[in-house]
């Protein structure tokens, strides 16, 4: 082996070891880097604190806006008085910039209660309840604007607010972080 | 550190039988002491010594602070204030380190538009500059991390704001910002991270910062006049003359930097960074630091936000191509009459979009930073490679040598004894 000739034609048994030995040294690096992004991940103490959360809207009273915190997120549970149902209904959907109808951001039956993300879709602020040309929420960091139904109205913000996952468990109790089973 | 081998023999006899084991001595002597250096060099040479004061001076107050700051969402924002108050000096080290992230980004800017204007960036020197933009862009990684460790409304938001950048990407962008969040929210996993982050890549870029100055000494020094050095008379050995020269601009900057560490600690700052950190509640008015400012700026012009984030990371990353997009054969600004008045017209819109930066993104302001954006990215697909064609260059001096001296009468060759031989007084 110590012998090289200077015109081979095929590959030799030297060849082979090189690419197998540089081919294990790639996947076995390549594998070792895997434990460490996943690492980077949410971790399990995380994720269990992140399990649904139970709130009970009882207090809650007619025109109140309560925050609450889900996975470190901030929503908004919004008890709406009939004239606020009623702003976020009558309005022609086509002309919004993110069209949704009210009656699909509420659950079926519960138009009172309305539950959103309480970050603006634009950079994150906290926009400031009961105010704002529709009387939904106006954000001060950069002027956006949305009405009853948390949809966006104004300002640069892309999109409505967001719904977060969330379900009844009773009239007076919703879990958040927890899809309606059926 | 350079190809510049050197005759160099150290006096004393241990000197000597180490030199053989590691000839450490002898590179820091063909680098730093024989090196020749453009005898045209103006004080604009002299950031790239502050710049390494700096980030010594950074990592050494960092080290100290790093003994007292406590990584952990509950209790950063009080261990802070137990430096400011209990630790001994701590409010000195503190405003050191604070005050000194802003005069890095002040050294950096002035040494990045030096480069910009006497086309240090042309050929050969492509590499080089290249490992300046990564400079650049991890001592931006390094100084947000830093501002989101006090734990205050703006580090909290300010966290916020940027990562969620990050969601902007289609399909994986969710994913990725929890990977950097570790977490559904900038919460304490991302402070221990951010912590850990910030203690290393300063040393990650001591170590561009050591092939940047590798690269340096391959090609030399550009000087006021774009030539390149061409006899022994156009240059001044290293030592005393820029050593010298970079002691004394460090100590004048270190005059600058005291003033604001003593007379006006938190100008550079927010108030609204001495709350501590509420996820319920946004400032007023989310605002990066100063030295980000511009980049806000364009960030924020484009209405898209996915096209904002692109717009944002492209406004450095057109800075690699520069060295192929300049089309002119003629590096120093000085003799380009045309690109001169551009040149300005550009640090100008650069100011104003940092002062955009800094308003409010509504009425005006956003029509203002849509201009400046444009005319940003028109300066460099635009200016740069068609000014090389259209315009007329100054005729170049001849020499270094000529452009100080003037051109000397009766022939190439100075008087005997008009210029005393710099090298031998090294």
């Amino acid at each position: 082996m110590a012998e090289t000739t200077t015109h081979v034609a095929e590959p030799t048994r030297r060849d082979f070891l090189y690419i197998a030995t540089g081919a294990a040294a790639a996947i076995g690096g390549a594998t070792l880097v895997w434990p460490f992004v996943q690492s980077l991940a949410p971790d399990a103490a995380t994720v269990a604190a992140g399990a649904p959360v139970e709130v009970d809207l009882t207090p809650i009273a007619e025109g109140q806006i309560v925050k609450v915190f889900w996975r470190g997120r901030l929503i908004f549970i919004r008890h709406r008085t009939p004239d606020e149902i009623k702003a976020a209904a009558d309005v022609n959907v086509a002309s919004l910039r993110d069209p949704q109808p009210d009656a699909v951001r509420v659950k079926d039956g519960k138009p009172q209660w309305l539950v959103v993300y309480g970050n603006c879709t634009h950079l994150g602020c906290v926009p400031l309840g009961n105010s704002g040309e529709y009387n939904g929420w106006f954000c001060p960091c950069h002027g956006s604007v949305f009405d009853t139904s948390g949809r966006v109205r104004g300002g640069p913000a892309p999109t409505n607010l967001p719904i977060p996952p969330y379900a009844f468990a009773s009239d007076t109790k919703v879990i958040i972080g927890q899809e309606a089973t059926a | 550190m350079s190809q510049h081998s050197t005759t160099y023999v150290p006096k004393s006899a241990f000197g000597q039988w180490f030199e053989s084991r590691l000839p450490v001595a002898g590179l820091v002597h063909s680098s730093f002491v024989a090196f020749p250096v453009p005898r045209n060099l103006t004080y604009f040479w002299t950031f790239g010594a502050i710049l390494a004061f700096m980030l010594v001076a950074q990592i050494v107050t960092g080290v100290f602070l790093a003994m007292y700051y406590t990584p952990n969402a509950a209790m950063a924002f009080q261990s802070v204030e137990h430096i400011m108050r209990d630790v001994n000096y701590g409010w000195l080290i503190r405003y050191l380190h604070a005050n000194g992230a802003s005069m890095f980004f002040i050294a950096v800017y002035i040494h990045i538009f030096r480069n910009f204007y006497y086309g240090s960036y042309k050929a050969p020197r492509e590499v080089l500059y290249i490992l300046g933009v990564i400079i650049f862009i991890l001592m931006m990684a390094t100084a947000f991390m830093g501002y989101v460790l006090p734990w205050g409304q703006m580090s909290f938001w300010g966290a916020t704001v940027i990562t969620n950048l990050f969601s902007a990407i289609p399909l994986v962008g969710e994913t990725i910002v929890s990977y950097l969040w570790g977490g559904y929210s900038v919460g304490n996993p991302t402070l221990n991270r951010f912590f850990s982050l910030h203690y290393l890549l300063p040393f990650m870029i001591a170590g561009v910062v050591a092939l940047h100055i590798w690269a340096l000494h391959v090609p030399g020094q550009n000087n006021p006049t774009g030539i390149p050095i061409k006899s022994g008379k156009d240059a001044v050995p290293f030592t005393p003359y820029a050593t010298i020269k970079d002691i004394f601009a460090v100590v004048v900057f270190l005059i600058f930097f005291a003033y604001w560490v003593f007379y006006m600690p938190n100008y550079l700052g927010h108030a609204d960074n001495y709350i501590p950190a509420n996820p319920a509640v946004t400032p007023a008015h989310i605002v990066p630091e100063w030295y980000f400012l511009p980049f806000y700026a364009i960030l924020r012009a484009i209405p898209d936000k996915l096209g904002g984030v692109i717009a944002m990371f492209a406004a450095i990353v057109i800075w690699v191509f520069m060295p192929w997009l300049d089309t002119s054969k003629v590096r120093s600004t000085a003799y380009r009459p045309t690109y001169k008045f551009f040149f300005w017209v550009f640090v100008a819109v650069c100011l104003v979009l940092g002062w955009l930066g800094s308003r409010p993104a509504e009425g005006w302001y956003v029509i203002a930073s849509q201009i400046c954006t444009v005319y940003y990215f028109a300066h460099f697909l635009i200016v740069l490679p068609v000014l090389g064609f259209v315009e007329r260059p100054l005729p170049l001096p001849n020499s270094i040598l000529e452009s100080v001296m003037g051109v000397q009468k009766g022939g190439a060759g100075m008087p005997v004894g008009a210029s005393a031989e710099p090298q031998s007084k090294g």
